[in-house]
């Protein structure tokens, strides 16, 4: 009796789970049929997700691995690579010197991006809204509640500014895009830094909080007033509405390619400690005001040789093959230079039981 | 053998075993809940005490944790899906029992019930694509016009917030509440209502006078266990509510419930305080669900008794 | 009584009745029109690629087959712990602890967990199960889903074994078999379809869950291999994707959320039918 009743009711799952007994044979073969790959699983800032999952897909194409990336948030992948439940951390807010000693790490960068403010608001073209630093700090920091308010028309004379109450959109989780852009806010806005100040999560005087990139730009296109901020490559793939930002220099940019990697040419990497850098307001008429690189964390003791080499090798695939497609989604590769000091730190830094990995 | 003793055979006594320690487990499940979360939630109970509950702080930068946001999140959104869902959903079961022909009632019965499982993400992902856009052209401008004078219907209208999430949280539990009070009106002895009739009363008064009054155990019963779906439930309020941290006095504004905060912040926080913090949050939901359920349960014993004597 | 009172008794009773009316339409008509969106949307996003291909990035072509066999992986798994457990512990209720302080304890506990918000198991499981392994993993999803079922199949064998008549116990008993196997042989025979309906009705509801899920089996892009590794699951994956602004990610939410949904309703209708048969 017993025995059928269960059989009855295992058959009632099988068909109540949305597939035939058929499907689910012939996708059980096609799971055994992966089941040999190597797997590496990490986890982190939803900024460099969109790329990451490109790199996963193409590198699967033409290697037995498979990556598997959760975008957690920096904060996440700090405490799950700290906790070694992940194989790689990904961060947008880099680690001091001191902190990557006492937790054991090593970080790089992998990729520059820019973070940028994004709208919806409706009969606005992207890129046809300016704001000044001073503007977006006193959107953000709630005093401007009207997008129709006098000072956001006199910079905007051309466009047609819609009745709506603004709000902000910002980050739930701890996140290296709040840091990137926080210090931002920080560095244009003696009131941002002594009211607010910077972090990877701090007190936002108005808004609403979305998870992750996606979670902000999800919230910003859904509600019509919405001002948020996300990473570059997220306005194109998500058909966001971008601002053009006034930058140190006096002129108002926007967020491409170009505006970025002026911004991170003056980024000095070989006199930086463990790659900590801001590249936030940097100089130069063409220069994107927001920008910042995203980081991999790895323990500096592996304990699976097999899945530790499958990581570098990954990474170094991605610095040698990854570019055309960082470029293709808005990132910017990492110079060779940075490369070659990122190689050395492997070979110097990632051990398994006392010996370096890296050949 | 009388079932009910300890049984003495070896079949037997191994079977007894077996099913007492299933139980046991039950048992040690909620015991273990209890300890585990306040063993994680230790370091913020140590460090914030009492103050934790009344603290309007949620700063994860300066590692400042207070429940009073949260606390208040959960039971003024639960408030609001209590104040739609209780008179619609009883005043839907009057109509399945009292007035709607058998056919109707018996579909729409149906109909209910399965509407009761549909899970909680759909309600949320609805509330976000569908329902959210109507709250800010449509709902909230009409509320900010008429009611605008009170700071409850100031603030922002983006269509999502406390009052968004409320509405979605009613819509949740309006069909269980229909379902369970329906139940309870089928089960008025039909003598009862038959006399009531048969002395001229109205429908409306045979439903006062004596369905009500024959099931107002069995409704707050199922209130209260609306109540506590209310309390705990996730995901339909996690796309709506706007997850923000401040006290506002506007139901207009963005804010946050317990089981919110857990679902955004647990898998992604960095520091162990705040996971502890969260935890804590977890601790102060069971306690307020626990409560909840002692007082339906007191409840129902008493005016069960007290029916038990009128019969 | 004077024609004037009687007038007002008509009248409050028609409004009384109109509004009832009211509520129930209005209730219908909204709960409708959220299966009806859940239909509509859901339906042009369910193809032959949904049910074969692997969730991929946004803009390229990919389905939810690996999260759906992960779900269908979890829920097994958690049914083939929950209903067991669930059903010695319910088999020790109605057969041994009857109105016991330990029977009366563990029916208790079993209401207060099933009145415990779903995602506080989830955080109980990863106290439990991924901090101490290191982390997140299938089957901590699966302990955590199987958790939810125990007490509601205990709580419902314990009624359907009650409502089985004392004289087939006792007439068995009195043939000279021995308890367990009465109890399974003959008691559980007749409570067939009720410990069914309880089975069918934990599995509907544990398998539409989200929240416990998010901190124990999290989620994954990969095929469900090794249940000791993160493991796609319907459910959080349609929470990440409706929560993306990606429009092809938000039609796959909603073409899961459409098989989701057929699952727990199929899975109550399947219930309702084997109560019919119990009843009858």
């Amino acid at each position: 009796m017993w025995a059928r009743q269960l059989a009855v009711l295992t058959l009632l799952l099988g068909c109540a789970s949305g597939c035939a007994p058929g499907f689910a044979v012939s996708v059980a073969s096609e799971a055994n049929r992966r089941a040999t790959k190597t797997r590496i699983t990490g986890a982190g800032a939803s900024f460099p997700e969109p790329i990451y999952a490109k790199w996963a897909g193409a590198y699967a194409r033409d290697h037995d691995v498979h990556v598997n990336y959760q975008p957690i948030g920096s904060g996440g992948g700090i405490s799950q690579i700290k906790a070694r439940t992940v194989d790689f951390g990904a961060s947008d807010a880099p680690l001091t010197a001191e902190e990557l000693e006492a937790a054991d790490l090593i970080q790089f960068p992998m990729v520059v991006g820019g973070v940028v403010p994004v709208v919806r608001l409706d009969g606005v073209e992207p890129g046809s809204l300016r704001l000044t630093p001073e503007i977006l700090v006193q959107i953000l920091m709630g005093e401007i509640r009207r997008w129709d308010a006098p000072e956001v028309a006199r910079l905007n004379p051309d466009v047609d500014l819609p009745a709506r109450d603004v709000t902000v959109v910002y980050r739930s989780d701890p996140s290296g895009t709040t840091w990137i852009l926080t210090h931002y806010l920080a560095a244009v806005s003696e009131q941002w830094r002594t009211q607010v100040g910077a972090g990877k999560a701090v007190q936002w005087p108005v808004g609403i909080a979305g998870k992750g990139n996606q979670g902000v730009a999800t919230y910003v296109t859904r509600v019509d007033g919405a001002i948020g901020y996300v990473e570059q490559a997220f306005v194109e793939l998500a058909d966001l509405t971008h601002v053009r930002l006034q930058n140190q220099a006096g002129e108002f940019v926007a967020p491409t390619r170009e505006t970025v990697a002026a911004a991170a040419a003056n980024a000095d990497w070989a006199s930086a400690a463990g790659f900590h850098l801001k590249l936030v307001n940097q100089p130069g008429a063409q220069s994107w005001p927001i920008a910042g690189a995203t980081f991999i964390l790895l323990n500096r003791q592996q304990d699976d040789l097999t899945t530790a080499r499958a990581v570098l090798e990954f990474f170094a695939w991605c610095y040698e093959q990854g570019g055309s497609l960082a470029l293709e989604l808005g990132y910017l590769p990492m110079p060779q230079n940075v490369v070659e000091l990122v190689a050395a730190d492997w070979k110097r830094e990632v051990q398994f039981d006392g010996r370096p990995i890296a050949q | 053998m009388a079932p009910g003793t300890v049984p003495k055979s070896f079949g037997d006594r191994l079977f007894f075993v077996v099913t007492a320690c299933a139980a046991a487990l039950v048992l040690a499940l909620l015991v273990v809940l209890v300890l585990r979360l306040t063993q994680y939630a230790w370091p913020a109970i140590s460090r914030f005490g009492l103050r934790f509950l009344v603290d309007g702080r949620w700063d994860i930068g300066a590692e400042q944790f207070g429940a009073a946001s949260s606390i208040y999140g959960t039971l003024i959104t639960t408030l609001i899906a209590m104040l739609i869902a209780a008179p619609l959903g009883v005043a839907s079961a009057m109509f399945l029992v009292e007035m709607a022909p058998s056919w109707l009632s018996g579909s729409v019965g149906v109909a209910l019930e399965l509407l009761a499982a549909v899970p909680s993400i759909i309600y949320g992902m609805w509330g976000l694509f569908i329902f959210a856009p109507f709250m800010a052209n449509y709902v909230q401008p009409t509320l900010a016009g008429w009611l605008g004078f009170l700071p409850l219907f100031q603030g922002p209208k983006m269509g999502l917030g406390v009052l968004t999430a409320g509405i979605i949280l009613a819509l949740m539990i309006l069909p269980f509440i229909t379902a369970v009070s329906r139940d309870v009106f089928r089960l008025v002895p039909p003598v009862m209502k038959e006399s009531a009739y048969g002395v001229g009363a109205t429908t409306w008064e045979v439903t006062r006078d004596v369905s009500l009054r024959y099931g107002v155990a069995g409704i707050a019963g199922a209130l209260f266990l609306g109540l506590g779906r209310a309390l705990g439930e996730t995901m339909a309020v996690t796309f709506v509510i706007g997850n923000n941290h401040a006290l506002s006095a506007s139901l207009f504004d963005a804010g946050n419930t317990i089981a919110s905060t857990l679902a955004n912040e647990f898998a992604e926080a960095d520091s162990d305080l705040h996971r502890a913090a969260l935890v804590e949050l977890g601790l102060v939901l069971f306690g307020m669900t626990l409560v909840f359920q002692l007082l339906a349960q007191l409840w129902l014993r008493r005016v069960r008794k007290s029916m038990g004597s009128r019969r | 009584m004077t024609m004037k009172r009687l007038a007002y008794r008509r009248w409050t009773d028609r409004i009384a009745r109109a509004m009832a009316a009211l509520a129930a339409v209005f209730g219908v008509v909204v709960l409708g029109a959220i299966l009806l969106t859940v239909v509509y949307r859901g339906a042009s996003a369910l193809g032959i690629d949904f049910f074969t291909l692997a969730t991929a990035a946004p803009r390229e072509r990919g389905g939810m087959a690996n999260a759906l066999l992960g779900t269908f992986y979890l829920v097994v798994l958690a049914t083939l712990l929950g209903v067991p457990l669930g059903m010695l512990c319910g088999t020790y209720l109605a057969e041994f602890g009857r109105e016991g302080p330990l029977a009366v304890a563990v029916r208790f506990a079993c209401e207060i967990l099933m009145g415990t918000p779903s995602i506080l198991i989830g955080v109980l499981i990863y106290t439990l199960l991924v901090v101490p392994v290191g982390g997140f993993s299938g089957y901590a999803g699966a302990v955590a889903l199987a958790v939810i079922m125990i007490p509601v199949v205990a709580r419902t064998t314990d009624e359907m074994l009650r409502l089985v008549p004392h004289e087939l116990r006792e007439s068995a008993l009195a043939l000279g078999a021995p308890h367990w196997k009465v109890t399974l042989g003959v008691v559980f025979t007749a409570a067939r379809s009720g410990l069914v309906t309880g089975a069918l009705l934990a599995l509907a509801r544990t398998s539409g869950e989200t929240a416990p899920l998010l901190f124990t089996a999290l989620n994954s892009t990969a095929w469900p291999r090794d249940l000791t590794e993160p493991t796609a699951n319907l459910t959080v994956t349609i929470y990440n994707r409706a929560m993306s602004p990606f429009d092809d990610w938000q039609q796959m939410a909603w073409g899961a959320s459409l098989v989701i949904t057929s699952a727990v309703l199929g899975l109550t209708v399947a219930a309702r039918w084997a109560l019919g048969r119990h009843c009858r």
